[in-house]
């Protein structure tokens, strides 16, 4: 059982890597990662919200929608649910933990959007993953998405001062960037 | 302005404010699926039909719609629809529904379906608003296709399965893999980039490029986006006044209690000086 976990674990955030393989969250992925910190927000804000996400949707399907015989309303309510507890946990946070709420406030609506939280739990459902491994899953895939963002955001505060063809500058470099990324990430695939 | 009319709304998506390249849209569809120019164009397809309905009906129910819970009102519809879609394309298209697989479901955080109905279907009538949807709908089909055709081609040295490369060309693999997407991608947005540039060089009002945002930063990943860094801004000033405005005010009894507490301090400090 461990050993599974430790697999899904280390697949998860770096050999099927959400971002640079799956291309899920590329949003958030392009457009917060500036500078270091702002990266690192961001994915702390990510790892929190899609671990409980993939939690709460995992009970969700397993006790009210696989005994009412209604699974294929799954892309519905898992939207919904991921919607509402994005605004519960920033509720939650800003009354409780204000300080945890300071350094994530800024990037939870901003999570809403990100596919990668839908993605997960769809993924937990299709494969077909009790909570705990769900829930494993989720947290990994999340880290591997820290990872990533963190890794683009270092490279990009040094291209700044990079002297890159007119052509290039802004977007596009930045997608070039990602993509020698995923050939380093290739690279792990090896691992397992 | 120019009348709007539905030849102009099939326009405006195709051309003048493309999802793909001109808004910058959508990345995660565009990037995901395009392995093939097939499967680039089914899933440009699938999107069109779930945004032309999706249009049809929130234009149908903007004036029943609350406006405080219109977004989540969206997002219902949204998904029925794609889920509508899910269910068809498993039983008359199989092949199609195990290539794109999971990017079926996740056509309801795309943001170009949210996009056009916050901008465009619950603010006009209903037959303008479900042309909007397949105008936009097209050029998101034309742009996969063009992706998809672009990777199979150097990947496979296809274009829809149909061999067109000579005998001797070997296929370049990294195309179709996970790399080779974003770097069509990061080609085709430098090609666009420097038309942009070289019309206004020649005093042309290319603005439009790359800035239909509507201000929907939440939405958008143009990072160099120039209005981008000031939302940002105002963001996190409102997070801040909402802050302050959430702690207790402070009042005239609690100054009076610091200047005392800062009074005592100070003559504590007195006395231990004459000590």
């Amino acid at each position: 059982m461990i050993k599974e976990l430790l697999i899904i674990l280390i697949s998860s955030s770096l050999v099927s890597n959400v971002v640079l393989s799956q291309f899920l969250g590329l949003c958030p992925f392009l457009g917060v990662s500036k500078k270091t910190d702002t990266a690192l927000g961001m994915g702390g804000a990510v790892i929190f919200v899609i671990t409980l996400s993939s939690a709460v949707a995992g009970v969700i399907y397993r006790f009210i929608l696989v005994p009412l015989d209604i699974t294929y309303l799954q892309t519905i309510v898992f939207i919904l649910v991921i919607a509402a507890l994005v605004q519960f946990v920033e509720m939650f946070l800003k009354k409780f933990i204000p300080s945890l709420y300071q350094a994530l406030g800024v990037y939870l609506p901003l999570i809403t959007t990100n596919c990668a939280v839908l993605g997960i739990a769809l993924t937990n459902v299709q494969k077909d993953y009790d909570i705990l491994t769900g829930v494993v899953n989720g947290f990994a895939t999340a880290v591997g998405f820290t990872i990533a963002i963190t890794i683009l955001a270092g490279i990009r505060e040094k291209i700044e001062y990079n002297d890159i063809p007119t052509a290039f500058k802004g977007m596009p470099i930045v997608l070039l960037t990602a993509g020698l990324m995923a050939i380093a990430f290739c690279g792990f695939s090896g691992l397992l | 302005m120019k009348t709007d009319s539905i030849s102009v709304r099939l326009f405006n998506g195709l051309i003048k404010e493309n999802p793909t390249f001109v808004l910058l849209l959508g990345m995660c569809p565009t990037l995901a699926v395009t392995t093939s120019a097939i499967n680039g164009l089914g899933m440009g397809l699938t999107t069109m039909v779930v945004l032309a309905m999706s249009n049809l009906f929130i234009s149908l129910l903007r004036n029943i719609i609350p406006d405080r819970v219109r977004i989540p009102a969206f997002i219902v519809i949204i998904a029925s629809f794609v889920t509508i879609v899910e269910l068809l394309l498993k039983a008359y298209i199989p092949f199609l529904y195990d290539a794109l697989g999971l990017y079926i479901p996740l056509i309801v955080v795309n943001c170009i379906i949210l996009g056009r109905a916050e901008a465009y279907a619950s603010k006009n009538r209903v037959i303008l608003s479900l042309f909007d949807g397949i105008g936009m709908g097209l050029g998101f089909s034309m742009a996969l296709t063009i992706i998809g055709a672009i990777r199979e081609l150097f990947g496979a040295g296809e274009c829809f399965g149909v061999r067109i490369m000579p005998q001797s060309y070997v296929p370049c693999s990294i195309f179709i893999l996970a790399p080779g997407a974003f770097f069509v991608l990061a080609c085709l947005t430098a090609i666009q980039n420097k038309i942009k540039i070289a019309g206004e060089k020649k005093g042309k009002d290319m603005s439009k490029i790359q800035s239909g945002c509507g201000f929907d930063c939440m939405n958008c990943n143009v990072s160099h986006c120039p209005d981008r860094t000031t939302n940002e801004e105002n963001l996190e000033v409102l997070e801040l006044d909402d802050m302050v405005s959430d702690t207790v005010p402070i009042t005239p009894q609690d100054i009076a209690a610091i200047n005392d507490a800062v009074a005592n301090n100070e003559s504590v400090k007195e006395e231990n000086d004459n000590d």
